[in-house]
């Protein structure tokens, strides 16, 4: 049991060289399905035993932190590990079916390999406790998305520009990142996050930790696809295979936004004004601007999976709004809207694959009539869609309901006004889907292949997930509640005493 | 689950299970047995709130039952089984489920303890409504009901956001009674929530949805249409802010403006659309004055109103049923082949009138006894010249126009049964109330002791409608012979029918045009608007296309300076 920690980052990673050894498809594909199923259960343990606000602190090889690494396990990110573990599981089986459809099978068993890897970076990212190491995993799961990426080729090969610029970009974002983490470290002296937090208010204020600061943050902004630097985000995700997009979707922005919220809250901690100051001027202008821009965008898209790219700018417009309120309410919206949205964003690009499945294209167009001939994921479609705005008794009322409160808190309510008219985007670009399924005609000439069982139950279950996780919201809420007050304790941030 | 099933689930269920019954009569035969089965439910209830739990630390309480509730509750369980009765015939499975769901959800409104279970089935019933327009599936009843939708979602996000603020300033969701004070920051919850009930109760300006939407749906539609959505806004009204003075001055301009426009529209079923807002004024004027005698009235002639006016409509769907046209100028003369519709329909007719013996008298002297009581001379004058109005455009326009008047020659056949019961059982229920009020009398939600039935109430009404009728025939006789009486009756005759008309004309052109030129301008801002936002978001806009590496690159410099040049301030 105590080795638990290590565990979770192991397995993955020592069954992505065994898949790519093996080769055989079938083998790879089962193995990455039991280790993330593994993972998940390991994950879910985890989680248990943080859950009551305990820290688990895991010496890496026996070195004592600051100067060995720690995986340091408390309730946020937990809760990050089990989201990207469990939606690996959800999303293993429906790969199955989507990814022999959309690969040449020579590649398959290296997608699972390059599919494991990437898990392994996110979670790695999640579990460190040494902010160097979060680089090392942050380049892991990158590496291993742009070749995910560029998979895509199979089906257009569109997708070999689209890693190409997401490479650059990722590697730009990276590089900001590791320089921002190298002032620190001039200022401080040490990489181990609990370490860097005390001195970073120790030591006083330093041209160099600002430089450091603005770094961190423009390159982890990339990284999360901060507007506007989220141009890599539309190509990357329209042109990945189904399966890579649905998990970066639900997985890899969260554990971004969670980097970011674990630097500006533990590890900076607002010990000195400029860094609430950049929050509130750079981000939150920054988030609103996202949520109309992106969500306006996605409105006049023709093709279903960009438009739900451009929605997922959208939506980390809403996670860092949450952020940049700076108080206790709007961070767990923030976290509660990772959880809801990895959920129902996962559901939603998987009925675009399966709308890829049967028709071969994601062209809206081309999407015509075709709730009468496959009414489950047309559906799931609708249900999804309802949660992305936000109606009650989904997933996406629970972010939002918490959201507008965190806005009303600091009396900000023309900010609370905009959050409800950035929502009635999101009906017209859902509404533009449900009428090209259900109120045009299907065409005349349609061959449409029918959607497997692997597919359609693992969509239901996320999608379903969402629904219970907007009737019951008692558990998501209390963790993301406990995962935001562990954030603002770690900071000696002033507006506790006001608050 | 909880310790009372709420009626909505029960309609929700069997929603749920109609599309599968493949068997149409067993079909229509299930469907007859929801209304009756939830309002066994509630039936034998005694006051007090059910289904208590809690969500999110809110407390949600979906079955409150006291006598204002029920008498909603049961009103709606009647009108929800005759609509189910008269559409027997219809084998459109789409409009059965959004039937079914759309009076499951008012009910389960009129149950509502709290806000949040209010909003939920105030957005119910406007979604579920919503596809009995699009039943009829035709472009413009497409465009119609998308009308209606943004119309009715839009109250429901007002309310949404009412709900909120009054949450914010008292941390109480209970839906009571509520003071609507002058309008400031502190009370624009309540202000919300008062614009939301009110859009839905078709206020002055506020209402065109209804006139819109209504005569769009398809025969059955209108029927169960007319029925809940506006009584569902009178229900809370009643319960959030009876007594709030503004809403008498409302109420009163609600009963007068629709007379005129009732009186030239050509559209029967439009007719009554407008009819129906003169009688929600009578309501909401109750409401202001917020008596007890008052508040008695409101009910008691919301009660009265969803039996007669769904009368009307079931009698005018029928002849449209059989006709294919609800306009006035192609109907006539269908006395002869249907004798037993035009019977209902003038049953129907001498209710809204507030003849004596008929239902709506008994409902409507409470309101009126009421403003009288009050000392609202004025409110109650206009009261009955809306009286008088309403004798004119639904009790002797509707009835006259389509079964005498002058014959178009259309011979049909006589309504079929199913629609012929369903008429017969509001228009048993219209003079069954009018003859014995007390029945209604005693469920009403205060405790009042009024007689409707004396000699100067009966003889003072009686005098009205004479003397409106008088007129009406006067009209009618000049109307009806216009060439020999035009030389003979020059100045008299212009006066009346030249001058006035063409003053009327005139106005009406006028505003017609600035209105015309408002929504072109209005619209011609919209293009421009969507123009330019589709030039920056389109798909070939400088926010969606695809960058090359070094503009991309070019925006993290750009905000990286930003950055740092605001942590260096």
């Amino acid at each position: 049991m105590s080795n638990l920690p290590a565990l979770q980052i192991i397995l993955p990673l020592m069954a992505a060289p065994i898949c790519a050894m093996v080769g055989r498809p079938k083998f790879a594909w089962g193995l990455a399905t039991l280790v993330a199923w593994a993972s998940f259960a390991i994950s879910i343990l985890l989680f248990l035993s943080v859950r009551d606000g305990t820290v688990i602190s895991y010496d890496m090889g026996g070195w004592a932190p600051p100067l060995g690494i720690e995986y340091r396990v408390d309730v946020l990110n937990a809760f990050v590990l089990m989201i990207v573990s469990g939606m690996t599981s959800f999303v293993m089986p429906y790969a199955l079916k989507s990814v022999a459809s959309e690969l040449h099978e020579s590649q398959h068993a290296y997608f699972y390999t390059a599919f494991l890897l990437c898990m392994t970076g996110l979670m790695g990212v999640a579990i460190t406790g040494d902010a160097f190491n979060v680089f090392v995993f942050l380049e892991i799961s990158s590496l291993s998305t742009y070749a995910l990426v560029a998979m895509g080729a199979a089906r257009d090969k569109r997708a070999l520009t689209a890693a190409f610029n997401y490479l650059i970009m990722g590697t730009i974002g990276a590089t900001f990142f590791v320089i921002g983490l190298g002032m620190m470290y001039m200022v401080t002296g040490t990489l181990n996050m609990a370490d860097l937090a005390q001195k970073i208010a120790a030591n006083g204020d330093s041209r160099t930790l600002r430089m450091g600061f603005s770094f961190v943050l423009v390159g982890i902004g990339l990284k999360l696809a901060m507007f506007p630097l989220h141009l890599w985000l539309p190509n990357a995700y329209s042109y990945a295979p189904s399966a890579v997009t649905t998990f970066l979707a639900s997985t890899a922005t969260k554990v971004a936004i969670y980097v970011m919220a674990r630097f500006m809250f533990s590890i900076f901690g607002f010990d000195y004004d400029f860094q609430a100051n950049t929050m509130q001027f750079i981000m939150l202008p920054l988030a609103l601007v996202a949520m109309f821009a992106a969500s306006t965008v996605a409105i006049f898209q023709e093709d279903l999976k960009r438009m739900l790219a451009y929605s997922s700018v959208a939506q980390v417009g809403y996670m860092l709004l949450g952020m940049s309120f700076l108080t206790q309410l709007g961070l767990t919206a923030t976290v509660v809207h990772m959880f809801n949205h990895a959920l129902i964003k996962g559901g939603l690009f998987m009925a675009a694959g399966c709308f890829i499945y049967a028709v071969n294209s994601s062209r809206i167009d081309d999407l015509k009539g075709l709730g009468r001939i496959m009414p489950w994921t047309s559906a799931a479609f609708v249900l999804g869609g309802l949660g992305l705005i936000g109606v009650p008794m989904t997933a996406g009322f629970i972010s939002k309901w918490y959201l507008m409160q965190a806005a009303f808190e600091l009396d900000w309510w023309p900010i609370a006004l905009l959050i409800v008219a950035s929502s009635l985007l999101a009906v017209i670009y859902v509404w533009r889907m449900v009428e090209v399924l259900y109120l045009r005609d299907l065409p005349e000439k349609n061959d449409v292949r029918a959607v497997p069982l692997t597919m359609l139950v693992p969509m239901w279950g996320l999608l379903l997930l969402s629904v219970y996780f907007g009737v019951s919201a008692d558990i998501t809420v209390s963790a993301a509640s406990r995962a935001a007050n562990a954030l603002i304790g770690a900071s000696n941030i002033f507006w506790q005493s006001g608050g | 689950m909880f310790d009372v099933l709420s009626p909505a689930l029960v309609y929700a269920g069997g929603a749920a299970l109609t599309p599968f019954i493949l068997n149409e009569r067993l079909r229509q035969i299930f469907m007859l047995t929801i209304p009756v089965l939830a309002l066994s439910l509630f039936w034998n209830l005694h006051e007090g709130t059910y289904a208590v739990f809690n969500l999110m630390n809110m407390q949600i309480g979906l079955m409150r039952v006291d006598k204002l509730s029920f008498i909603f509750g049961l009103i709606f369980s009647i009108a929800a089984f005759i609509s189910v009765l008269y559409a027997w015939h219809v084998k459109d499975k789409l409009q059965q489920v959004a039937t079914l769901l759309y009076a499951g959800a008012a009910i389960g409104a009129v149950f509502a303890a709290d806000l949040v279970t209010l909003f939920v089935f105030w957005e119910a019933t406007a979604i579920a409504s919503v596809f009995l327009i699009w039943a009829r599936r035709t472009p413009g009843a497409y465009y119609t009901g998308m009308r209606y939708l943004i119309i009715q979602i839009s109250s429901g996000v007002i309310l949404l956001g009412g709900i909120i603020l009054q949450y914010q300033q008292t941390g109480s969701l209970a839906f009571d009674a509520m003071t609507l004070g002058s309008f400031s920051y502190e009370n624009a919850g309540t202000w919300a929530i008062f614009i939301a009930f009110g859009i839905k109760c078709a206020f002055p300006l506020l209402h065109n949805w209804l006139q819109d939407a209504y005569p769009a749906a398809t025969v059955t539609g209108t029927v169960t249409l007319s029925a809940f959505t506006t009584k569902l806004a009178i229900y809370a009204l009643a319960r959030g802010f009876p007594g709030t003075e503004l809403l008498i001055y409302i109420g009163a301009a609600m009963t007068l403006f629709p007379i005129f426009f009732a009186a030239i529209e050509n559209n029967l079923r439009r007719v009554l659309s407008y009819s129906i807002n003169n009688q929600l004024g009578f309501m909401v004027v109750g409401i202001g004055i917020g008596t007890p005698l008052a508040l008695n009235g409101t009910v008691a002639h919301a009660f009265c109103h969803i039996l007669y006016k769904s009368l009307l409509f079931m009698s005018v769907g029928a002849v449209m049923f059989r006709t294919g046209t609800s306009k006035a100028s192609e109907l006539g003369g269908l006395y002869k082949s249907m004798p037993i519709t035009m019977i209902f329909c003038i049953i129907g007719a001498m209710s809204i009138s507030a003849f004596p013996l008929f239902s709506g008298f008994v409902s409507k002297s409470l309101i009126l006894s009421a403003a009288a009581d009050q000392g609202q001379f004025w409110i109650w004058l206009v009261l009955i010249i809306a009286s008088v109005g309403v004798l004119e455009h639904s009790g002797i326009k509707i009835p006259y126009f389509t079964f005498f008047a002058h014959d178009t020659g259309k011979r049909v056949k006589e309504a079929p049964p199913h629609m012929l019961i369903a008429m017969g059982i509001a228009a048993f229920f219209c003079i069954g109330i009018g003859v014995y009020p007390q029945a209604l009398y005693a469920m009403l939600p205060y405790d009042v002791d009024y007689v409707p039935y004396t000699t100067s109430h009966v003889v003072s009404q009686l005098q009205l409608l004479m003397f409106a009728g008088l007129a009406f025939a006067m009209l009618i006789r000049f109307g009806l012979y216009p060439p020999e009486f035009r030389s003979v009756n020059l100045d008299f005759d212009w006066l009346y029918r030249r001058l006035l008309p063409s003053i009327f004309r005139g106005l009406a052109r006028m505003i017609e045009r600035s209105w015309h030129a408002m929504t072109r301008l209005a619209l011609y801002r919209l293009d421009r608007f969507l123009v330019v936002v589709y030039r920056a978001h389109g798909p070939q806009g400088p926010l969606a296309r695809t960058w090359p590496t070094g503009s991309m690159v070019l925006w993290i410099a750009a905000l990286l300076g930003t950055t740092l040049l605001l942590t260096y301030l």
